[in-house]
């Protein structure tokens, strides 16, 4: 029988001691889950270790600790998969999750920062007027869109290790997020627009998201959380035109612009435009503000000669940009955006029946001023 | 080799020293770079974020250059976040013809067509596997002993593994200690090497950004590295150009140096700290290059 080592955090604070670590030597076959070794050293070595579980089977959500220092859910996660991670190739690391504080050992307390956050986005369907007598009637097309993010288990394991978390406390975060698409692609909802108002107006909404990817790469249900975001973004923007406080709708208006008019980068435009749109909306004091406070920026790139005065005021047009253009004319001028889940679709060369993945034609949502 | 080069926009905008420093160790290395100077932006991730279908065209368009170079063996970049976004595109392009059909309709005025599995790699990884450490090790003329060097990845070159090849390479998230420690110098732990450098939220939340360079920065430092290097240019703005900025938000000094990749590949290939556009950097690399002149003199 194989055996591993666990090397478990281990922290009471009832005892007013520091966290410390402690091994556990577990006999075990490698394809037993890393949760199966944790309760066999509380049954038999020391019923005071803290793990919170339930259902064994990735399904509940409890059991998200740290393995080697990646977030993952202990019941899925094989002996003979985290040893191979293990620094030294032997003893497996064990820790709570991360963003989140810790109770006793491995269990960490969702409800001041998880599920805290999940009740911002009020996490419940918001229907127009009564209930129809019946069920429901909604397109299958519409829910599909919505399925990914309702595959969400709240392990909390996106959270543990999200950066942009790790410097802002107060973002909503990727599981809340997902579970705000999973009602602003629902069309029951009937307060999409608010919804996305408030995502993209609060300093810790959708715009303070990194774009890390460390949610698509932990998450063991695959929502990959960091999409939905994008998802909504794409809708406030888009579909809304939500002029947040946050340049998020600026921003994107900016680079889009940028390239359809030069086909590459200008850096020096992206920067004042994302602040404000035009010389008027330059003007604004919340885009005053910002660009002062990039002035001594903007001056030490001069000084370095990174940045010069003529690339500043000059960048160079691709040759084809005419080209560009049409590609934007023809796309933007779609009446419906179009849009490749692969979540839904999958890889068609990974298909058994090799049936073509058809792409999915996303609805465009209300006009401004009709989502209300 | 000669592979089809996409060195992006950031560094021929404001990290001009990036794209010199690549064309200085290109041949040095052993490869012809044919640069796809008709290429568009990648997106950077934003385009696919107004408009998925948009940003599939537009690098359909820059994968179908690269195709149509001649003798070209791949496609190159030197940009993390380039690589990120475009391998994202390529996924969806690759995983349904009649998606990657409709989106060349969008190429054929151009008369362009992206055929699936174009080959992207960052430089990085062109270095690594195609190149090979032995031959880096044997064209080091100048060792790089004694200098401490703290990996910065950038995140769009490591993560999601599935989609950036971490299948069929799965040590890509090691490659830079690898180098480091093949030109002669140290690579530092820390624990910021594999986080976000968080320059995409730089003008939407400037706490939430410069927090995580300033925090990253600050440890690298604790950690007693001489110089961080990363392949992304867009990292080497939040580190070194925002560097002074991020001190305020970590409340603390900072001051150590960002090196591009090909500058330290540079360096231990004898090239001056000068010609490698080391002055073009906001935090001085005059430490560095003093280190770097005492290693040629007794070299």
């Amino acid at each position: 029988m194989p055996k591993y080592t666990l090397n478990i955090r281990r922290f009471s604070p009832e005892t007013g001691k520091p966290a410390y670590f402690e091994t556990f030597d577990i006999e075990m076959e490698g394809h037993r889950p890393v949760l199966d070794a944790i309760l066999e050293a509380r049954n038999d070595q020391d019923g005071s270790i803290g793990i919170r579980c339930s259902c064994q089977a990735a399904i509940c959500g409890s059991c998200g600790v740290r393995i080697n220092g990646n977030p993952a859910l202990a019941c899925n996660t094989l002996l003979r998969d985290a040893v191979a991670t293990a620094e030294d190739g032997v003893t497996i690391d064990i820790e709570p999750m991360g963003n989140m504080p810790v109770i006793k050992d491995l269990i960490v307390d969702m409800d001041a920062v998880h599920w805290k956050k999940v009740d911002r986005v009020v996490p419940w369907l918001v229907p127009a007027g009564d209930p129809p007598e019946r069920e429901y009637v909604v397109p299958h097309e519409a829910m599909v869109d919505v399925t990914q993010s309702m595959a969400c288990i709240h392990c909390g394991v996106c959270v543990s290790d999200c950066l942009s978390m790790e410097a802002d406390p107060e973002f909503i975060g990727p599981a809340a997020s997902a579970k705000a698409y999973r009602f602003v692609g629902d069309p029951r909802d009937s307060a999409t627009k608010d919804r996305l108002v408030h995502l993209a107006n609060d300093p810790s909404g959708i715009y303070d998201c990194t774009h890390c990817f460390k949610c698509v790469e932990v998450c063991p249900k695959g929502v990959a959380p960091m999409n939905q975001i994008m998802r909504l973004r794409r809708r406030a923007t888009g579909d809304y035109a939500i002029k947040d406080h946050n340049n998020g709708y600026r921003h994107e208006k900016a680079f889009v612009s940028i390239i359809e008019k030069w086909g590459t980068l200008h850096e020096a435009k992206l920067l004042p435009d994302s602040y404000g749109e035009g010389i008027l909306g330059k003007l604004n004091p919340d885009a005053q503000k910002n660009l002062i406070g990039s002035l001594p920026t903007a001056l030490r790139g001069l000084a370095s000669g990174k940045v010069t005065i003529p690339k500043v005021l000059h960048h160079h047009r691709l040759p084809d940009i005419d080209k560009i253009k049409d590609i934007y004319e023809k796309v933007e001028g779609r009446p419906e955006r179009i849009e490749l889940n692969l979540y839904i679709v999958g890889d068609e060369a990974e298909m058994i029946d090799d049936e073509p993945t058809a792409p999915e034609v996303v609805a465009a949502a209300p006009t401004e001023g009709e989502g209300a | 080799m000669k592979v089809a080069y996409w060195p992006g926009c950031v560094s021929r905008g404001f990290t001009p020293e990036l794209h010199g420093s690549m064309e200085l160790v290109a041949p040095r290395v052993g490869l012809e770079l044919a640069e796809l100077d008709r290429a568009n932006c990648c997106g950077a991730g934003v385009i696919a974020e107004h408009n998925q279908e948009l940003a599939d065209t537009l690098n359909a368009r820059t994968f179908a250059m690269a195709q149509a170079t001649d003798g070209a063996e791949l496609m190159m970049n030197i940009c993390s976040t380039c690589q990120g976004a475009q391998s994202e595109c390529q996924e969806r392009l690759d995983a349904s013809s009649e998606y990657r059909e409709m989106i060349n309709e969008n190429l054929a005025p151009e008369n362009l067509k992206y055929e699936k599995g174009v080959t992207n790699k960052n430089f990085l990884w062109v270095l690594v596997e195609d190149i090979g450490i032995e031959k880096v090790q044997s064209l080091v003329k100048r060792p790089l002993t004694g200098l401490r060097i703290a990996p910065f990845y950038g995140c769009y070159i490591i993560r999601p593994t599935d989609r950036l090849g971490y299948k069929e390479f799965p040590h890509r998230d090691e490659y830079l200690e690898q180098v480091i420690t093949a030109v002669g110098a140290e690579a530092v732990p820390y624990s910021g090497s594999h986080k976000c450098c968080g320059f995409p939220v730089i003008t939407m939340n400037k706490k939430t950004s410069l927090t995580q360079a300033g925090r990253h920065l600050g440890d690298a430092i604790d950690a007693g590295a001489d110089a961080l290097v990363t392949p992304c240019p867009l990292c080497h703005l939040n580190l070194d150009l925002q560097q002074p900025e991020a001190q305020k938000f970590v409340d603390r000094d900072l001051g150590i140096p960002v090196l591009h990749f090909p500058q330290l590949v540079g360096l231990a290939l004898g090239f001056e700290p000068k010609e490698l556009g080391m002055g073009k950097h906001v935090v001085s690399t005059g430490e560095v290059a003093e280190k770097v002149a005492l290693m040629a003199a007794n070299a």
